[in-house]
């Protein structure tokens, strides 16, 4: 293994969940590896425990059996608090439905997992202007995402994502919402920051999404086949 | 990043103003009330007790209901006077209604028959002239005191001394007028006229040599004691140890059991007005309780973007404290506009209603802990949602 390159890898991972007295493996002895600098996508199906898969690579839940490594460290035993600092600091999301907040313009809620990091209020004028700007929305900065069209809307995620600098950029379906124009323009800022040298994994079941990746991880039924 | 709570807390309440409002309109009433009414209870108190002090503190009075055929004479009161250290004066209290006039005007007063000695011991003082002297008692001299409305009123203007006023007929000859006393409400009839005690038994028939009513006053406030046993034991020897033939007030007494009485009074109206702040309390739950159901995807939002249980905690718990304690200002100033309002309309009973200081705090203290309280079960509940559920959750 090029152990220092690698910024996740799955080792045996299983998730579980019990739904009544049925156990259901959402994911099965999953074992896969991303470099760093990687555009990689993971397509499934529905069902196929991608979701399950981002979660974990995500820091949203962890597994229960096998190991984790984000960044060569194991994701084990956290405590909620933890994972939140995790999330904080590595993970940028980026989801189908862009899930701002409403009440707080676009400005606002870009800064906001910049509060979370506890940034001084100069550093956060300083890093959100850029990550605005990056996206191509400075003028847009004091809207409310109900003001602005969903590629704007994903766009300020994007811009929320990229703002504290993270080790991966984790997107799901992050076109899925969009017409196919405005998915080609998130789909451009993506393999932009792919070329800036980051980290991006996109989770979709759209196997035209995927094969822009420069990778794709297949998965089925929980297992990663490819 | 409690400043940063603030902000959104601020945001969340602005961004649902009828909500907020309707919020805190339980904690306005809440607090408005118990404001309002415990600073009318200790307005009022104090009013009363000022009014009680001004009487005098040092003030016994002895009314006589069987005289066991062994009266008091006026004689008696001097003698009780010199044989006692705690006593200081002593003067007779006999009244009767007649009806003053002169050629300006007429009106009914009550006519207080007494000696100089009433005027120290009530603590009256004079505008103009000379009160009643022991020689006037003596040769039941037609003079008299008379107070600064009857002077008003009947004569038509404060300085008459000198001037004759008639009383039920006879005429009286003015030696003084009595200070205008603003703490008299003009609910009961302020003109009196203080004549000699002797001049009093000839003008009505049911006043007799026989004293059935005397003040006395004690040296000072702390032989209050000593004054009222000497005095108690003087009339019991006096009465055959007669108990029930005579009673003695003590003005110290009864701004006491006035002042219990009132604090109990506050109490129970700052209790009530409690229960009120309460019930608002139990709205704020029942807000932020809707308010973090309908804002579990925004919770999920913020905890993927990093977000800690205590981020969330804090967010909460200070936008239920925030509501509480705007909630609260709010009451306190309209309290404040109320209690302006309310002296607007006792000013005819000349008294000023102030807003408590001490009621004020607790307001405010019980604000905070009604926010803290009833906030802490929503943000915990906030806090402790799973991301990925609440991530999930539609809108």
């Amino acid at each position: 293994m090029e152990a220092n390159n690698e910024i996740i890898v799955f080792h045996d991972v299983s998730k579980i969940y019990s739904i009544g007295e049925n156990e259901v493996r959402a994911l099965s002895h999953a074992s896969m590896s991303i470099r760093k600098g990687e555009f990689v996508s993971i397509i499934g199906p529905s069902g196929s425990g991608k979701s399950t898969m981002m979660n974990i690579i995500g820091c949203l839940d962890v597994c229960d059996e096998g190991d984790y490594y984000l960044n060569g460290q194991s994701i084990k035993e956290y405590s909620e608090t933890e994972l939140a600092r995790i999330r904080n600091r590595q993970i940028g999301f980026i989801f189908q439905n862009f899930n701002l907040i409403g009440n707080l313009t676009a400005e606002e809620n870009v800064e906001l997992p910049l509060i979370y990091q506890r940034a001084g209020k100069a550093e956060r004028k300083e890093l959100v202007d850029n990550a605005l700007s990056r996206v191509g929305l400075t003028s847009r900065k004091s809207h409310k995402p109900s003001e602005l069209s969903g590629g704007q809307q994903q766009r300020v995620a994007v811009a929320r994502a990229l703002v504290t600098r993270p080790s991966i950029f984790l997107a799901d379906e992050p076109t899925g919402n969009l017409d196919s124009a405005t998915g080609k323009e998130i789909m451009g800022l993506f393999h932009e920051l792919h070329e800036q040298g980051n980290t991006i994994v996109l989770i979709t079941h759209d196997p035209t999404v995927a094969s822009q990746a420069s990778r794709s991880i297949r998965i089925f039924d929980g297992e990663v086949t490819e | 990043m409690i400043l940063q709570s603030v902000k959104m807390a601020w945001k969340a309440i602005i961004s649902n103003k009828l909500r907020s409002f309707l919020t805190m309109l339980g904690i306005i009433i809440g607090v408005l009330s118990l404001v309002v009414l415990v600073s009318i209870a200790s307005s009022t108190t104090s009013a009363v007790k000022d009014k009680i002090s001004s009487i005098g503190t040092n003030l016994l009075t002895v009314t006589v209901s069987d005289d066991k055929g062994n009266p008091i004479k006026l004689d008696d009161l001097d003698s009780i006077v010199e044989s006692n250290d705690s006593i200081s004066a002593a003067a007779p209290i006999a009244t009767s209604s007649v009806t003053a006039s002169s050629s300006y005007s007429e009106e009914t007063a009550t006519v207080y028959g007494t000696t100089g000695s009433y005027f120290s011991i009530q603590g009256l003082s004079l505008s103009s002239g000379r009160t009643i002297k022991m020689t006037d008692v003596d040769n039941h001299t037609n003079v008299v005191v008379i107070s600064s409305d009857l002077a008003k009123d009947v004569m038509g203007r404060q300085d008459v001394t000198g001037e004759s006023i008639s009383l039920g007929g006879i005429k009286y000859l003015i030696i003084g007028v009595l200070e205008a006393d603003d703490s008299t409400t003009s609910t009961y009839s302020s003109y009196m006229a203080y004549i000699p005690y002797t001049s009093l038994i000839r003008l009505s028939t049911s006043v007799s040599t026989n004293i059935t009513s005397f003040c006395v006053s004690s040296t000072s406030d702390t032989s209050m004691d000593a004054a009222e046993s000497a005095l108690d034991s003087y009339l019991l020897a006096r009465f055959n140890d007669d108990e029930d033939a005579y009673s003695i007030q003590n003005q110290s007494e009864i701004m006491e059991a006035m002042s219990s009485v009132t604090n109990v009074m506050t109490l129970m109206l700052g209790g009530i007005a409690a229960i009120s702040l309460l019930v608002g309390g139990i709205g704020i739950m029942n807000i932020m309780l809707v308010s973090v159901s309908e804002r579990t995807r925004e919770i999920g939002i913020r905890k993927a973007i990093g977000a800690g249980r205590g981020s969330i905690m804090t967010q909460f718990l200070i936008e239920a404290l925030m509501i509480s304690l705007m909630g609260c200002g709010i009451g306190i100033f309209f309290s404040w506009i109320a209690l302006k309002i309310i002296s607007v309309f006792a000013i005819s009973y000349s008294m000023t209603f102030t807003m408590s200081k001490s009621v004020v705090l607790i307001a405010i203290a019980f604000s905070l802990a009604i926010g803290v309280i009833f906030g802490l079960y929503p943000a915990n509940k906030a806090a402790r949602k799973n991301p990925i559920e609440a991530l999930r959750c539609s809108e």
